[in-house]
């Protein structure tokens, strides 16, 4: 888990942040339809946003998404083979 | 919300590499042949899955390079740190397969319909998206006038250069060389700031439609020099492909 702590814990976001294209198929292969276009509300601090726009780190293990307001983790996925396990706790709202 | 798990929906599928060609020192155009491909649009990405045999599995996502309508490619940039680059630009051949899963994305997407004026703005291998769209833009007849802001390390370094040599009626084509330019050099010698940007793109009175992609860095200037043009956000589409490259 040492890397999936060390970007949670890592609270500047920098330039080894991508944005919600580069998860593009993730998300679709788990909600089943493109959600670059989705709009997310942080639950922290009420930033709105298109998915596309979020910044994204990727790990060996899956992929965290921030709020580029406040850095807040709003999204985590967990890829174990073929199943993907998904945390959108800092999501206030994904629509 | 609550967390939960999923099964994954959009597929993988197997991919034929149909031809390789080298663009630059460090890139590599794969076409690649996918039965079934159910079709693409302008500035949409793969992802490639490639899979050792101990059974280790690394992804990548990629911009599409061609237009719709075109067969799929992909133009990648070697990373020398990558798990999947090295394997595409430098051991890839004719006849290999490998996976995919796509076209994904809808946000970095041009159609006809979306309008103009269009400001692409390029990093590096940040192009290749572009590219397609400007392709997609021949292809349908569209006469949306196009200005392409192209930030390369060196001439050497420019991908689609014999392309982008000819452009079609209506777009132009403008470089910045950052670190080495060639003899009489007489372009753009610097990264992009905002007086390049005043000069290069289109005013925001006319409505134009910017698309940026690049190094996280490149993105984040550019967007942000676009903004203070008074280009609306929601018209500013961005793709960031992380630290490297540029």
């Amino acid at each position: 888990m040492d890397d999936a702590d060390a970007v949670l814990d890592d609270t500047a976001l920098d330039d080894a942040a991508l944005d919600g294209n580069a998860i593009a198929g993730l998300l679709a292969s788990v909600f089943g339809a493109d959600m670059t276009m989705a709009v997310g509300t942080c639950g922290s601090c009420g930033a709105v946003s298109v998915v596309a726009e979020l910044a994204v780190y990727l790990t060996e293990l899956g992929a965290v998404v921030r709020c580029r307001s406040c850095e807040s983790v709003l999204m985590v996925f967990v890829s174990v083979r073929e199943v993907v396990c998904v945390d959108l706790m800092g999501l206030a709202s994904l629509s | 919300m609550a967390g939960t798990a999923v099964r994954g929906r959009l597929s993988w599928q197997t991919a034929t590499v149909a031809a390789v060609t080298r663009e630059t020192a460090s890139t590599v155009t794969l076409s690649l042949s996918v039965p079934d491909w159910p079709g693409h649009r302008a500035g949409q990405h793969v992802d490639i899955r490639l899979t050792a045999e101990d059974g280790y599995q690394a992804e990548r996502a990629y911009s599409i390079a061609s237009a719709p309508g075109e067969p799929l490619a992909i133009t990648v940039e070697r990373l020398d740190d990558g798990e999947v680059s090295p394997y595409l630009t430098e051991e890839a051949r004719t006849g290999d397969q490998l996976e995919v899963r796509g076209p994904v994305g809808g946000y970095f997407v041009w159609q006809a319909e979306s309008g103009g004026p269009l400001l692409l703005a390029a990093g590096g291998s940040g192009v290749v998206p572009l590219r397609a769209i400007l392709r997609y833009r021949s292809r349908v007849g569209s006469s949306e006038p196009v200005r392409l802001l192209y930030s390369s390390r060196s001439w050497e370094d420019v991908i689609y250069s014999s392309e982008l040599d000819f452009p079609a009626d209506g777009v132009e084509v403008i470089y910045t060389l950052t670190r080495s330019q060639p003899r009489a050099w007489q372009g753009y010698a610097r990264r992009v700031d905002a007086q390049m940007l005043t000069e290069v793109a289109w005013p925001a009175a006319e409505g134009p439609l910017a698309y940026v992609c690049g190094p996280t860095s490149f993105v984040e200037s550019v967007a942000t020099g676009l903004v203070g043009l008074g280009y609306p956000a929601g018209r500013v589409k961005t793709e960031r492909f992380g630290a490297t490259g540029q």
